[in-house]
């Protein structure tokens, strides 16, 4: 018999008797003022927000804060400040990606974490390889807690999907918080109203 | 050595050990503060434990369909009936690559597995890149924590092992600056190493993805860069399905560190165009358990570490001192149902306050089987003459009203003209404690004169 066939038949004579999924518990404590919500919590947990009016308020934010380094992008309207090209090359040649600017679906009040799938990343290597990382969220696209965010992503396909909240960290040694772990040492939403 | 014996030789520092106590009972408070702040959070616990109550009752079929669907997404599943199987396997993969080097993000199951062991002895070179197991790792040593892997040590002791290892300055000790200095030598390691190991948080019968949680980015790392991803799963790791994470990633990261999320939730359904990704679900004595009424339970464990973090004995006595992969009170109750004759000490190491059980998001009730544990090792002939024969007078001393008072009495007496009885290293309970002053007169006595 193989492995698999030996598991299963022991786990069919060793489970106890079928018991019923519950119901979901459901909560309100994330439900108003989701966006200030999220703005403290992504905070609290080594993030920030920087409002901007429309995609120049970012241009603008690369342009005095990254004049000098790689900055990669998937949002053509930002060609003039970062690469837009970079579906053909391979992920480890974005080793040297300073600041990475991308597209999220929608934002999480309760933990400050926004949700992206592969096709926004352009390659599933970009949110983690840049030193900084940059996303860009609509105001009205939070949701209060990650019950409310498993129900919009209802049963989309995806090949990698992802929620990030604030920067890479560790507290490994003697629980001393540090920024920057292997992913980027710092996070950025965009919050377009 | 047996866990008293580790926990003294742990215990022999004491500012370290007073350290240690400290530091994870604040990590406790803080899952306090994070688990306070939710209303819902005893009803979340309460879904959490009965979402793996129907995992445990339905797992072959949720297996089934799980494996159906990874492989629609073009996953290869593989099955190990145990550790041999599973490394076998893992080996297996990196030769058929034709590759002697591979990064591995944390996953417990491969160090119950002794993976690392296993394949360097086949020369392999593994290294672990979550910061606390590649400290541990160039010390050559175990992790002692399941989330804090290097929890026992000190920041001048890391700078020194980075120094011996890794040629960094000596005498450096500024965490920030450590970090870097493996930041910056791991990353070369990621975009050079074509196969990563990673493990599994939750797999989702729904859907055929697995999802995989850390603060680091280290797993994403590997595996984003890596021409093949081999995910390792012990087979309780099902959810039935993609909703049910909304309950388990509230719970998770919120009793482990007190975070609202850990900063990555990685869902990993297809592999990426060209990556092969590869998927091995392990038994390793997790069907046997199953079949254990009274510690079956344990089986739903998601792996936070709350239970370690609040044990006043795990607390006190290091994670080294359980000489098995998961430490504390969780890995006291799994352990011995791999090998009771090697992990028979393990449930006596607990004060059976019951914290543990208050604090799992799953509720398992771990110090009540850490309680029916010693009675199966006693019963089957796995603790001490000398610890039987004392439980056995204990039981004596304990069901008699008479030789109770008289044995209470007389210990009373004894401690008070003479107590260098107690009072010496030969009794365990007077290590690293004062004896109390002995009470004039029992409860008892008090009561007959007093009521």
């Amino acid at each position: 018999m193989s492995p698999r066939d030996k598991i299963l038949q022991a786990i069919r004579q060793n489970k106890p008797a079928l018991t019923a999924l519950p119901a979901i518990p459901t909560s309100n404590t994330f439900a108003d003022q989701v966006v200030e919500r999220f703005t403290e919590i992504l905070t609290t947990i080594g993030g920030q927000v920087v409002s901007v009016p429309d995609m120049n308020g970012v241009a603008e934010y690369i342009r005095s804060h990254y004049p000098a380094h790689r900055v990669i992008t998937t949002f053509p309207e930002l060609a003039e400040v970062a690469e837009v090209h970079w579906e053909d090359t391979s992920p480890h040649e974005l080793a040297d990606v300073e600041f990475a600017v991308l597209n999220v679906h929608f934002g999480v009040a309760e933990n400050g974490a926004v949700w992206i799938t592969d096709p926004l990343m352009m390659h599933r290597a970009s949110p983690f390889i840049c030193q900084h990382l940059g996303v860009v969220l609509s105001a009205g696209q939070i949701v209060p807690t990650m019950h409310e965010a498993y129900a919009r992503i209802g049963s989309a396909d995806y090949g990698f999907g992802l929620f990030i909240a604030g920067p890479s960290k560790t507290a490994d040694i003697e629980q001393s918080l540090v920024l920057g772990a292997h992913g980027p040492k710092t996070m950025t939403v965009f919050l377009v109203d | 050595m047996n866990h008293p014996q580790r926990a003294e030789v742990f215990n022999r520092d004491e500012d370290r050990v007073d350290w240690h106590d400290k530091t994870l009972w604040w990590v406790r408070q803080k899952r306090d503060m994070a688990a306070h702040k939710l209303p819902e959070w005893e009803a979340l616990r309460e879904a959490a434990s009965q979402i793996k109550h129907n995992v445990l009752s339905n797992l072959d079929e949720y297996l089934v369909q799980f494996e159906a669907h990874a492989q629609q997404n073009g996953v290869t599943v593989h099955w190990a009936a145990d550790a041999t199987e599973h490394n076998q396997i893992v080996h297996r993969i990196l030769v058929e690559n034709q590759v002697t080097q591979m990064v591995k993000s944390k996953s417990m199951l491969t160090e119950e597995c002794h993976l690392n062991e296993y394949l360097e002895r086949n020369g392999i070179e593994v290294i672990d890149t979550d910061l606390g197991e590649r400290v541990v790792q160039l010390a050559g040593e175990p992790p002692s924590h399941i989330v804090m892997p290097c929890i026992h040590k000190k920041k001048e002791e890391i700078g020194e092992i980075f120094h011996h290892h890794m040629g960094t300055e000596a005498g450096l000790s500024d965490p920030q600056i450590l970090t870097g200095l493996a930041r910056t030598d791991l990353r070369q390691r990621f975009l050079t190493r074509r196969v990563a190991l990673t493990g599994v948080n939750f797999a989702i019968a729904e859907t055929g993805e697995f999802v995989v949680c850390t603060n680091e980015g280290n797993a994403d790392m590997g595996a984003h860069l890596a021409d093949v991803h081999i995910a390792c799963m012990g087979m309780e790791k099902i959810i039935p399905k993609r909703e049910h994470l909304g309950v388990f990633t509230r719970l998770l990261a919120r009793s482990a560190t007190g975070q609202p999320s850990t900063t990555y939730t990685s869902h990993f359904k297809k592999p990426r165009n060209g990556q092969q990704m590869h998927l091995v679900i392990v038994d390793n004595g997790r069907t046997v358990q199953l079949g254990r009424e009274d510690f079956r339970n344990s089986l739903k464990c998601i792996r936070c570490a709350a239970c370690m973090n609040t044990c006043p004995v795990y607390r006190r006595s290091g994670g080294h001192s359980y000489h098995t992969a998961i430490a504390g009170p969780i890995g006291s109750i799994l352990a011995p149902n791999l090998n009771m004759a090697d992990y028979a000490d393990l449930p006596f190491a607990s004060t059976l306050c019951g914290s543990c059980s208050n604090v799992c998001p799953v509720k398992i009730d771990i110090h009540q089987q850490l309680y029916k544990w010693r009675q199966v090792l006693v019963q089957q002939g796995h603790v001490s003459a000398s610890k039987a024969a004392g439980m056995q007078a204990m039981s004596t001393v304990l069901s008699n009203r008479r030789v109770f008072a008289v044995a209470g009495s007389a210990g009373r007496t004894l401690m008070r003209w003479f107590p260098g009885i107690v009072s010496n290293s030969l009794n365990p309970w007077y290590k690293q404690r004062e004896m109390p002053e002995p009470p004039k007169e029992s409860f008892r006595e008090w009561y007959e004169k007093n009521r």
